[in-house]
């Protein structure tokens, strides 16, 4: 059994007990543990189950390696799947709950899938679930979706906040290990801005726990003094449960800082995001342990030598009684004899090598009286949900059983592979390192920025140097590097620290134990414990003509875990490399990408959620409309109302009322979104003509005019009314979603193309509050505003003036989207709501109503006035909306011009606008098709048009509707039929679409 | 005419670990031109009151102002008050040269960010280099706050003063707010 020693953990404090549940069992740990070696300490081995055959699993490894120890973590609005109890700081009141399994840890049915798993090899998926192809859809995909997935989705809504964090620093260390502490140390005396993250809470890596001797001291106190000395920096910034966690382009890095995962009721953000700039990035990531294939290498209680070593030296945690070590390297002796030196049980030895004389590690576990055994390895190990002992084979042969040792742990290693992931993510090569059986980063091919100059160096393990010695000296060195590359001096005084070198016999690769192993063992033997995936799956793979390493991971789903292969990689390829005969390095890795290990969505989007999940724009007038009864709808990033609701008024009753207000009486529209773009310069006039299909450089000063705009391909963009302010200057209107796209698109013919011509454009949206006073009793209104003369002799229908209305410096527009007598005035934004508080005083006696959105469309609807984005969607030109009166013939040229002179453009069979009158008066479904004669070569009905607007006009109590349709100038009178989504077909007449006021009087009084 | 208000009405919030406070109404010119045209600068210094900043920097005095924006446009800021006098003042200066001076004293927002943590606050926003070595006083940045479009500069060494669009005021402030919350020191500069 798993259980605590009395010999103390470096990094526990057992005077602070914590206490925490598992699958709601309460369970005791200490301040300092991780949720695995807390679990361990209460002999919780088991942990999950694994994903396809729902095998039991236990810890692994004690790192952000770990791919069996995913739990539910927390609750309600703090409730999160698939945190890694390796990553998890114990905290007191943690709540944690195994995943994957029914109905119980103990005991899942799922597991039959394990005896079934002969016939769920790889591609089992991809082979089973293709016939018959009905099936995939009611039969197959249901059943997958009730399997899938690890964890559960959380129900709350997060209650935490997250942050970002933009820094920018000289040289960024990744790794807070003795490699990423010299770096930082090195590059912070050359002066330099140096930010050095560990993801873990406490310094030093891993060399504390495997010792050494550093510059005449204990690894402990080389930490310690280092430490101290860069804590006393200025210019250097130390975090802890920092993970660097990408490295892209131009020396951006993310640092995921997890601030209260571990103190979760502490208060403030949650999750920080560093997003970095640095000029250099060293990263020191250390190395991760590769497991040995053997069967029965996944039965709970099979550890990684070194997280054997770790659980022991920092939690003081035993991971069972009788370790039985299995090893193909010398570094994993150092389990044994710690395990020794703890006074636990170590029955033997199994190294895979034949090694010529015990030196280092070997002879001092031989002289512990640990027995050897050379050339000797696993058969299998015994056992179900906890290893309870192990056959001994030849490493050579089969696997026949020489004898059968009882145990209750295994402690095994494989050697190490540098955490390359960092050096990769931006495109730094890699090399196999044949004596260290790895892949080493490749320096002669790093990652390279803008300048082609290396910006990415590894330090210490991560660079494929494993003993102490070396690891400090590469950190040096590559610090060293950097600084150069910095133009920074390092003085004159400072070297590397030297390290006691231990004599070390070379390693043996091992990619199968035994090396013969038989077909019964493969297919015990596993590669990635998390999607289960054996070594006989990687080799069938091979079989079956799958040579690319991508391809092979995909089929057999090798890595594609949560743990992303941290520990199958290598592992996998090897493998695959072996039943290819092919060389592993030309067999290659899969593609590291960033993150290095989950990071929290949160943390990413970071601020961004709720009251502020995106910013919203809002008028000078909007809290108005707030406080009285707006329904308010989206447009762009604005919030306009819809309508102004009136007790317990439905909305489409308040619409009804403001266009019979607005028609009759007074209304009020809140219209300060419209874009307003100032085009100013000698040659604003001719750009002008280039930007509008109508001609704006004759618009008398004191004029306005209605303008189209279009795309470069012919195609309506924008619309709006454009006034002459003086000789050269114009203000053009635009919609409100195009205010910002408009300025974008006159910008860059400016810069791009007419670079040479004197305009300056302006976008001021949003200095003025516009308000549309629009309908029969508007001038009163105005006139008892008092200023400013607004009669039809001094104010014409399409002039503008300059004045002061109630005491307002205001500009005016006697402009109209509505049909009715309309003035569109403009106030300065910190009067918007002064300007309409007084409208709405003097047009009391009046009947005055604000009216929102929908009012509006139906007011321009029932006028036949398009709008952008109902008539027009991109693929639409001013001819088919019957606007030819708005195309100059006499420009020789405007945007769009050539275009639409294409030959589809003018192709007479092109769709072309019509108002659609219902027969019954209902009212046609938006967007509803109409039906040609007869079907298509797919037995679906012709279909010969579409409705672009539909509402039902208060005014003329029955439905209108616009439409697109097919010769539809043509068609007057003629019924077509608009199937709806409710069934009813309905029918409606070709009429045309101005349906209220054709003459106009009503606006030009 | 009524008493101008600013979008928020001086809203301000000390709740956190940098005091958030609307300032303004402040008057604000937008000036495009060629910045080589001597006339052009000469109108700008006359009009923002205070000498010709260089690129990416601004020049303030109390209200008074010019800030560097492109290399064809500056930002001249005046008491509000006297803002339209200013911008009347400037065509006359301006008549051999091609140029467009605006009014955007109502379009904006400005904002404070004070106290010692000010930097750390827009760290978190900006894609900025608020180390004190890199963003001093005086200097002038065009930029972003989380998602909208905002310039900043500092009047000194614990003051960020934040210029927005006024109809995202209020997400300004609210993201500003969320920066600044309380146990959220980085303590990075």
């Amino acid at each position: 059994m798993s259980t605590r020693l009395a010999t103390k953990g470096r990094l526990v404090d057992t005077s602070k007990p914590v206490s925490f549940t598992f699958n709601g069992k309460k369970l005791r740990g200490y301040a300092g543990d991780t949720l695995a070696s807390a679990l361990l300490a209460n002999d919780q081995m088991l942990v999950g189950r694994s994903f396809k055959y729902h095998r039991p699993r236990g810890i692994v490894a004690a790192g952000p390696e770990e791919p069996n120890g995913l739990v539910n973590l927390g609750r309600d609005g703090r409730f999160e799947p698939n945190q890694r109890v390796t990553t998890t700081e114990l905290f007191e009141g943690l709540e944690a709950a195994s995943q994957n399994h029914w109905p119980s840890l103990e005991f899942d049915v799922g597991a039959i899938n394990k005896h079934l798993s002969r016939f769920l090899p790889a591609g089992f998926y991809y082979k089973m679930f293709m016939y018959p192809r009905s099936f995939w859809k009611h039969v197959y995909e249901p059943i997958i979706r009730q399997s899938a997935g690890l964890g559960k989705a959380p129900k709350d809504r997060d209650v935490d906040t997250y942050e970002h964090f933009y820094a920018f620093c000289d040289v960024l260390v990744v790794g807070g290990g003795v490699a990423g502490l010299q770096a930082a140390l090195t590059a912070g005396l050359a002066g330099a801005r140096v930010i050095l993250l560990e993801q873990t809470d406490h310094w030093g890596g891993r060399a504390p726990v495997d010792g050494g001797v550093i510059d005449g001291a204990p690894v402990d106190k080389f930490v310690e003094d280092i430490l101290a000395k860069l804590e006393s920096m200025e210019n250097v910034t130390l975090r802890t449960r920092t993970m660097g966690a990408g490295v892209y382009d131009h020396g951006y890095a993310l640092g995921y800082e997890r601030l209260t995962d571990h103190a979760p009721h502490e208060g403030g953000p949650r999750h920080r995001l560093w997003r970095i700039r640095a000029a250099q990035i060293i990263t020191a990531t250390g190395a991760i342990e590769r497991p040995l294939s053997f069967a029965g290498n996944d039965i709970p209680g099979v550890m990684l030598a070194a997280s054997v070593r770790d659980f022991l030296i920092n939690y003081g945690v035993s991971v069972g009684d009788r370790t039985v070590l299995v090893t193909n390297n010398d570094n994993a002796y150092l389990t044994a004899i710690a395990l020794k030196n703890a006074g636990l049980d170590v029955p033997v030895i199994l190294d895979a090598r034949v090694l010529p004389e015990d030196r280092g590690l070997v002879a001092q576990a031989k002289a512990l009286g640990i027995r050897v055994m050379m050339g000797h390895a696993i058969s299998s190990v015994k056992g179900g949900k906890r290893v309870t002992g192990v056959t001994v084979c030849s490493q050579a042969g089969e696997g026949a059983v020489l004898e059968e040792i009882a145990c209750d742990a295994v402690a095994m290693s494989g050697g190490w592979s540098p955490v390359v992931h960092l050096w990769s993510h931006c495109g730094g090569k890699l090399r196999w390192d044949t004596a260290h059986a790895c892949f080493s980063p490749d320096v002669d091919n790093p990652p390279k920025g803008a300048d082609g100059m290396a910006f990415v160096t590894t330090a210490g393990a991560a660079s494929g140097t494993f003993a102490l010695d070396d690891v400090l000296h590469d950190a040096h060195a590559a610090a060293e590097g950097v600084i150069t590359c910095l133009d920074l001096k390092l003085p004159k005084d400072v070297v590397a620290p030297i390290a006691e070198r231990r004599e070390e016999s070379p390693l043996a690769p091992v990619w199968m134990m035994p090396h013969g192993a038989s077909a019964k063992l493969r297919e015990k033997t596993w590669l990635d414990y998390q999607n289960d995936v054996k070594v006989s799956d990687v080799r069938l793979a091979a079989q079956e003509g799958f040579v690319s390493v991508e391809h092979a991971k995909r089929y057999t789903t090798l890595g594609m875990a949560t743990d992303q292969g941290k520990l199958s990689n290598i592992n996998g390829l090897a493998t695959l490399a072996g039943a290819l005969d092919a060389e592993i390095p030309t067999v290659g890795t899969t593609t590291f990408r960033p993150p290095y290990h989950p990071i929290s969505l949160s943390a990413i989007a970071g601020e961004a959620k709720n009251h502020v999940f995106q910013p919203i724009r809002r008028t000078p007038i909007h809290d108005w409309n707030e406080s009285n009864g707006a329904e308010f709808e989206p447009v762009g990033q604005w919030r306009r109302p819809y309508a102004y609701k009136r007790g317990s008024e439905s909305t489409h009753d308040a619409v009804m009322r403001e266009v019979k207000n607005t028609r009759e009486r007074i209304g009020l529209l809140d219209a300060s979104t419209l874009g307003k773009l100032i085009v100013k310069g000698p040659d604003a006039g001719k750009f002008l003509d280039m930007m509008y299909t109508n001609m704006m450089s004759t618009l008398k000063i004191g004029k306005c005019r209605y303008g189209l705009m279009c795309s470069e391909n012919g195609f309506l963009i924008d619309d709006g009314v454009v006034a002459r302010i003086d000789e050269d200057t114009w203000l053009c209107h635009t919609t409100t979603g195009g205010a910002e796209t408009i300025h974008a698109h006159m910008e860059e013919w400016l810069q791009t193309e007419w670079w040479d011509w004197k305009v300056y454009v302006a976008n001021v949206t949003e200095q003025y509050a516009q308000v549309a006073v629009v309908g029969p009793n508007a001038r009163k209104a105005l006139e008892k505003l008092g200023g400013m003369d607004v009669s039809k002799e001094a104010l014409a229908f399409m002039d503008w003036a300059d004045g002061e209305l109630g005491g307002f410096k205001c500009r005016v527009y006697r402009i109209s989207f509505s049909g009715e007598l309309s003035y569109e005035i403009a106030v300065d934004a910190s009067h918007g709501q002064a300007f309409w508080d007084a409208l709405m005083a003097v047009g009391a006696d009046l009947g005055v109503m604000p009216y929102g959105t929908e009012c509006l469309h139906i007011l321009r609807a029932e006028k036949g006035f398009i709008m952008m984005g109902d008539e027009t969607d991109g693929t639409v030109i001013p001819q088919d909306l019957g606007l030819h009166w708005a195309i100059s013939k006499k420009k020789e040229d405007f945007l769009g011009k050539r275009a639409q002179e294409r030959s589809h453009m003018t192709d007479p069979n092109r769709w072309k606008l019509v108002g659609l009158e219902t027969v019954d008066g209902s009212t046609l479904p938006d967007g509803a098709y109409a039906l040609g004669e007869g079907t298509n070569e797919n037995g679906q009905k012709n279909m010969i048009g579409r409705v672009t607007s539909t509402y039902h006009s208060p005014t003329l109590d029955r439905g209108i509707a616009m439409g697109l349709i097919h010769n539809g100038p043509d068609r007057m009178g003629e019924v077509i039929k608009f199937p709806g989504t409710d069934g009813k077909v309905y029918e409606a007449k070709v009429v045309d679409a101005v349906f209220y006021d054709k003459d106009g009087e009503k606006q030009n009084v | 005419m009524s008493e101008p208000v600013t979008a928020l009405r001086g809203a301000s919030d000390a709740t956190g670990i940098a005091t958030v406070t609307e300032l303004g109404p402040l008057g604000m010119i937008t000036l495009r031109g060629d910045l080589g045209d001597k006339a052009i600068i000469k109108a700008a210094v006359a009009a923002g009151g205070v000498t010709m900043p260089e690129v990416r920097h601004c020049a303030t005095e109390g209200e008074s102002g010019i800030a560097w924006m492109s290399p064809d446009e500056l930002l001249i800021m005046s008491p509000y008050s006297e803002v339209h006098a200013r911008l009347a003042d400037l065509p006359d200066k301006l008549t051999k040269s091609h140029a467009l001076a605006v009014n955007v004293s109502d379009a904006r927002a400005v904002f404070q960010v004070t106290g010692p943590n000010a930097r750390e606050v827009m760290a978190k926003l900006a894609p900025v280099d608020m180390h004190p070595d890199h963003f001093t006083p005086g200097m002038f940045r065009r930029t972003r706050i989380a998602q909208v479009a905002a310039a900043f500069w500092m009047p000194d060494a614990e003051t960020v003063q934040i210029i927005c669009f006024r109809s995202v005021a209020k997400y300004v402030f609210d993201v500003l707010n969320m920066a600044a919350q309380d146990r959220s020191e980085v303590g990075y500069f």
